[in-house]
């Protein structure tokens, strides 16, 4: 018997700032080493979030979303940045929850906390200057300012990959956050537990609550309430291929805007092609205005 | 003799109005141009003019006098394949091509519409009803421009992409809709020609005559055969195009019920899609605007070719301390819009495209007044023959109308009131669409204001329903993605290498 028993956690997902069960109560054990058979001791009872806690998640991102848009880009630049912060320091935890999960060895495990700070930190650059390079004046033949702006979607639901369960996540969450938008993300059904961890360094990020949502459970449960939920606007999802034509049937009720990647093949998330302006352009409206000149 | 009648000028006592319209009636002005139409037109499928394998055709009437201008080769499934193979063909060379030569053929494209202008604007206002003054003055110079613009693209693609190498997509299909045939052509072919793509595309079966003369244009210009093929016909063939394997992209133009089924067409698909849906944008007058400008630009946004457009300004907002007057100038105003042949210089106001489109906006009309919003008509007199439909704004519209909330394409616009800019940007935005909205107001900084807080992918100040190639076209939410114009616009016409 030890002389002192370790305390464990309880996994709970980050919804609207806060961490919470889902409304259901149901969960799902998941063991150290990510074994399905039962064997190795419990890692902890993950939240099996429902369409209902999907439909919270939204509205929460609704609500922090309108003050998100009107922070400044340098704010966002920063806050995004602090994340950076908060992940390299407790890059160790998060490593080990990387390897506790079962995504990976150590050595694989340390590398892909390192990359998700640096994509992180890559992102954080890019706050006050995507709209420089993907906005521009436009000379039309007329007395007028035309411009053309980018401006934030709204809410954007991410469907992770399992594969780099926490790279991944970030990858596909920074450059949907950077310009303005909020979003909902259901982690690696998987590996859920690094989004469980990461959920608790966003907590102390100063990343406004609601911003990012992030929830725990099945696809197969969640998948048509992000398809066809007619607040969620785009929809970011790592998925096979059924899986993206349901998303893309859904997605047609509102006109909404998917960007599908098939997992296991298309995305190499260690690789600077991961990341970029286009994918900040994937997630944003252009708006153009015609302001009159003179008198 | 002038005839006068009081009007109420802000609470001033009344003065009386000179009407100079009973006075002198205009001559009736045609404009006398050879649109030089064939009896009957067949596919354009690479570079030539061939039958139909389908072995139809179909009239193509003319909606001032429902006369028949036209025969129109109909498409099937077997002439679709052929215009995609041509096109497949034509992409191995014609992406190789130097964007240098690319935008050649463009200016060469654009020269020659320049060239025979008037010609295109009566044969597209005989086919599809528009003004000819707008057709002369908007759609067809407005083509060219866009082919003018998006020749100088050509060779300078790694410009509008910056960080990234941007290739072209293959084989695009593309469909356009009914009320700026040409003009949609241009939006659509231009851009995917300069980016190196083939294109396979559909105008609309009321409006496919420009798109068949343009054939003539692309062989005198000396295209290479396959890299733009017209196939024509209706819903059916639109399914066939949509649904061809070999297309790399789907660019479509038409109503929000028709891109929904595309995009479940498209779903589980790798093809690339970008859609310019339906709109019902707000025009929004504020009190301190310059209010007889604002008048002409809520005449202009709803009227300007029948309210056959995607952008049109449908719902007025207007600053309840106006409402009164402004709604007095606008009853004014559309009184003397002159409604009829559209063949005829002096008309504003041309024939509605087709007997559907007349049915459709006869019955969102008649569910406004069954509704108790109260119809204001003007008094003109229509023709017996054709398509037509009276300038008709409602009043004591509520959100709630389908007057307020659904796509008339029509003549027909629906008043709203607002107090506070908060209530005006809430019932602007309170729609499924977003493709544009309008805004009237002396104030710089509201007009950035009103034009962060709309969403709506086009915001026009102080005017409405102005359009220019360098300016990125398309909406938010229901109205759509992607855009059309600009360099973003180009974009949507490549992948990243």
């Amino acid at each position: 018997m030890p002389s002192r028993l370790p305390v464990t956690k309880t996994p709970k997902v980050y919804v609207g700032g806060q961490f919470i069960r889902s409304e259901s109560g149901r969960v799902f054990p998941v063991r150290e080493g990510g074994n399905k058979n039962g064997s190795g001791a419990l890692l902890g009872n993950i939240p099996q979030c429902t369409r209902k806690d999907l439909r919270n998640a939204v509205e929460a991102a609704a609500k922090a979303g309108a003050d998100w848009a009107k922070r400044t880009p340098y704010n966002r630049g920063q806050i995004i940045y602090r994340l950076g912060e908060m992940l390299e320091a407790r890059s160790g935890e998060m490593a080990d929850a990387i390897v506790l999960s079962g995504a990976g060895t150590k050595a694989a495990a340390t590398k892909e906390v390192a990359a998700s700070v640096d994509r992180l930190i890559y992102y954080a650059g890019w706050a006050d200057k995507y709209e420089q390079v993907l906005g521009n004046t436009n000379p039309v033949a007329g007395p007028f300012f035309n411009f053309t702006v980018a401006e934030p979607m709204g809410i954007v639901g991410i469907i992770a990959d399992d594969e780099a369960p926490l790279l991944g996540l970030i990858s596909q969450i920074a450059p949907v956050i950077v310009s303005g938008n909020s979003c909902v993300a259901l982690a690696s059904e998987q590996y859920p537990y690094p989004a469980i961890v990461l959920g608790e360094m966003l907590a102390t990020s100063d990343l406004p609550g609601g911003v990012v949502n992030l929830l725990t459970g099945f696809r197969k449960e969640m998948l048509p309430t992000f398809a066809t939920h007619t607040h969620i606007r785009g929809i970011s999802a790592v998925v096979n291929n059924s899986e993206k034509k349901e998303l893309q049937l859904g997605a047609a009720d509102s006109i909404k805007r998917v960007r599908a990647k098939v997992s296991g093949g298309d995305v190499d998330w260690m690789a600077d092609r991961a990341q970029g302006a286009y994918e900040i352009r994937d997630f944003i409206e252009f708006k153009t205005t015609w302001h009159p000149i003179g008198a | 003799m002038t005839s006068t009648r009081p009007v109420s000028r802000g609470g001033s006592p009344s003065v009386p109005e000179l009407i100079f319209g009973d006075l002198w009636q205009y001559d009736p002005a045609p404009e006398t141009a050879d649109p030089r139409i064939k009896l009957r037109y067949d596919l354009f499928i690479g570079g030539k003019f061939v039958a139909p394998k389908s072995g139809k055709y179909f009239s193509s009437i003319n909606p001032a006098n429902e006369q028949i201008i036209t025969e129109i080769a109909l498409a099937n499934k077997n002439d679709v394949d052929a215009a995609y193979s041509a096109a497949a063909k034509a992409f191995t060379s014609w992406s190789k091509l130097p964007g240098r030569e690319r935008g050649k053929y463009l200016y060469r494209i654009a020269r020659l519409i320049q060239d025979r202008a008037r010609e295109f604007a009566v044969a597209e206002t005989m086919d599809g009803g528009k003004p000819i003054k707008e057709s002369r003055d908007f759609d067809i110079p407005m083509a060219a421009a866009h082919f003018f613009y998006h020749a100088g693209w050509a060779d300078k693609l790694e410009y509008a992409v910056p960080g990234a190498n941007i290739i072209p997509l293959g084989v695009v299909g593309q469909v356009i809709p009914w009320n700026f045939p040409l003009l949609m052509l241009a939006w659509k072919i231009a851009p995917a020609l300069a980016m190196g793509n083939t294109v396979v595309l559909k105008p609309a079966e009321t409006t496919s005559l420009t798109a068949l003369k343009l054939g003539e244009i692309l062989q005198e210009a000396e295209l290479p055969p396959g890299v733009v093929n017209f196939i024509c016909g209706a819903g059916e063939t639109g399914a066939a195009l949509v649904a061809h394997p070999t297309a790399a992209k789907i660019a479509f133009t038409g109503s929000t019920d028709v891109g929904k089924i595309i995009m479940r067409q498209l779903a589980g698909t790798d093809k690339k899609l970008t859609l310019e849906l339906g709109g019902k944008a707000a025009n929004i007058v504020f009190d301190d605007s310059p209010v007889d400008q604002a008048v002409e630009g809520v005449v202009n946004g709803i009227f300007f070719n029948q309210g056959h457009v995607c952008c049109a300004g449908s719902r007025l907002l207007v600053q309840e301390s106006i409402a009164e007057l402004f709604v007095e100038k606008l009853k004014r105003r559309i009184d003397v819009l002159r409604v009829g042949n559209p063949l005829d210089k002096n008309t504003d106001v041309g024939a509605i495209n087709s007997r559907d489109q007349l049915d459709k906006i006869c019955e969102l009309v008649d569910s406004g007044t069954a509704g108790g919003a109260e119809m204001y008509q003007s008094k003109c007199d229509l023709p017996t023959t054709g398509f037509y439909f009276k300038p008709t704004i409602f009043t004591g519209v509520t959100q709630s109308h389908r007057i307020a909330k659904e796509e008339i394409f029509g003549p027909v616009l629906s008043i709203l009131t607002f107090r506070t800019l908060e209530e005006a940007v809430e019932k602007a935005n309170n729609t499924a669409f977003g493709l544009s909205a309008g805004v009237w107001t002396d104030k710089g900084s509201r007009i950035l204001k009103m034009s962060t807080l709309l969403k709506a992918g086009v915001v026009w100040a102080n005017t409405f329903n102005k359009f220019d190639p360098s300016s990125p076209f398309g909406g938010y939410k229901e109205s759509g993605f992607g855009r059309e114009g600009g360099r973003q616009g180009l974009m949507d016409y490549g992948k990243i290498a």
